[in-house]
């Protein structure tokens, strides 16, 4: 575990591996620490950021947290989200053509695995997700998309995602889901939080 | 109710900002000078989290349907009354009817608008700000919109004027080191705190795009996503810094060579384009022992 100071009222607390991040994650939820202001997790490090009215506070954490016991992996992940994709996006062809395999075939190992969200970023309810079939691994677009809309679920190096808010992006569409991954009237707003598990569907 | 005739160049309605959500990716935002509005609402004797207006370099035209009591601090800005001119920092009563404009700012950025008791539109995730990155909560300010009054009020009415320093045309930030220092050259680190880093236009609430000499890595590693900090310096592959304010990302995959001590982010939020900024380094201690 290392740690650094990321200004006066956070600490990066950087581990071997996201298992930990997550066990780090709710650990720290758990504690739920009163000066604590946010918590967010990355692929090898969980951001603590205090009130800065009480930021000495992370001093005392830093040094709490080696032996700070961490709850068993995936305590909490609960079943796995299902997300229900029609497999028609605009790339799929494309994405057929550069990995080797026929369209049928990236549905088929697109849908096989079982995904967990690494963390939440880029845009509200973004997950980044971890445990692609390598044999999809594909580059991004040369040109990105000035808008991509709601729903779209892409392709881009070793990773895979759905993006919850239309914007713009350099992924390679494979398909597009109705279900809302961000509702700011929903509580919580994400459907998925990080360290949560997914499966991808054929919609019917 | 607060009826808007010219929405100016870019006003929006901000308070604190959006807690606890970052790590569902929703970014705080928020006044990005939360000094100049914390002032504005203490003139008007709201509660310190009461929402405001944040005025970017050209102001609104509003008519005061109701009588109420204005504040206007941040960048300097001529304002009137139908006519009479409006002081900025001290409490201002405006009568059912009125018209206030709000002119072009002199110095500075921004320039916030309080009303007593708040504009009150319909909070969203706890927070009644304009996330102009992710597009969460009220609409930017537009022609013919109307904005309810709140009640978020906690005193009376200030009735002196405010002292308020000047806008400083070199500021000097001070930052802590890293978290992501270790990636850069010595060079680079030393240049942060020699040169002085002009502001582009490019900048906007998410964060000051900085020109100046390119801040060189010593390994091509590739960094792994992490969370940011407002006043982090994070540093993309061209080298040129971007230092980040309210509305800033979660997260983001570029190193952060150093963090701007929060005391000192409302000289960065009132940095016109073109602005020199300075910075140096601090301890973790003298940065944490900061004042204004």
């Amino acid at each position: 575990m290392n740690l650094r100071p990321a200004g006066e009222r956070a600490l990066l607390v950087e581990v071997e591996e996201l298992e930990t991040v997550h066990r780090l994650h709710a650990a720290l939820r758990r504690l739920d620490l009163p000066w604590v202001t946010e918590l967010v997790p990355g692929y090898r490090t969980l951001l603590v950021v205090a009130d800065p009215e009480r930021a000495g506070a992370l001093d005392q954490l830093a040094a709490d947290l080696p032996g700070l016991k961490l709850p068993p992996a995936r305590a909490g992940a609960g079943v796995p989200v299902e997300i229900p994709v029609s497999y028609d996006g605009e790339d799929l062809p494309e994405v057929a053509s550069l990995t080797g395999l026929d369209a049928d075939e990236v549905v088929r190992r697109h849908t096989a695995p079982t995904y967990t969200v690494a963390f939440l970023g880029f845009s509200p309810g973004f997950p980044y997700l971890v445990g692609l079939d390598p044999s999809l691994e594909v580059p991004r677009r040369d040109t990105p998309r000035t808008s991509i809309p709601a729903g779209s679920v892409g392709l881009a190096g070793d990773q895979t995602g759905i993006y919850p808010t239309a914007s713009p992006g350099g992924w390679q569409l494979i398909g597009h889901t109705d279900v809302a991954l961000f509702d700011p009237g929903r509580d919580p707003p994400a459907l998925l939080g990080p360290g949560g598990r997914l499966r991808f569907t054929v919609a019917s | 109710m607060i009826r808007v005739r010219q929405p100016g160049m870019l006003t929006t309605v901000q308070d604190l900002g959006r807690h606890g959500l970052a790590h569902l990716g929703v970014p705080a935002a928020g006044a990005v000078d939360r000094r100049a509005f914390g002032l504005a609402n203490r003139l008007v004797g709201n509660r310190q989290g009461a929402a405001a207006l944040e005025i970017t370099l050209v102001g609104p035209e509003l008519e005061l349907e109701a009588g109420v009591w204005v504040a206007l601090t941040g960048g300097r800005v001529a304002a009137d009354l139908d006519g009479r001119p409006v002081p900025m920092d001290m409490a201002v009563r405006v009568e059912a009817g009125q018209v206030l404009r709000v002119g072009s700012l002199t110095t500075g950025l921004r320039a916030y608008l309080a009303v007593r008791g708040g504009i009150d539109v319909p909070p969203v995730l706890g927070s009644r700000s304009t996330d102009t990155l992710a597009q969460v909560g009220p609409a930017r300010l537009a022609e013919g919109a109307r904005l309810p009054v709140g009640d978020q009020t906690a005193g009376d009415p200030f009735q002196q004027v405010a002292p308020t320093p000047q806008v400083d045309p070199e500021p000097i930030l001070r930052a802590v080191r890293g978290p992501r220092d270790d990636v850069f050259t010595e060079e680079a680190v030393r240049a942060l705190i020699a040169e002085a880093w002009t502001v582009t236009s490019s900048s906007d609430r998410t964060g000051v795009r900085l020109d100046g000499p390119a801040l060189e890595r010593r390994r091509r590693i590739e960094l792994k996503s992490e969370g940011m900090v407002e006043g982090s310096l994070q540093v993309p592959p061209d080298g040129h810094p971007i230092l980040f304010l309210a509305n800033h990302p979660t997260t983001g995959g570029y190193p952060v060579i150093a963090v701007v001590v929060g005391h000192d982010l409302p000289l960065a939020a009132q940095a016109r384009p073109g602005t020199r900024l300075r910075f140096r380094f601090v301890s973790l201690e003298a940065a944490r022992a900061a004042r204004p």
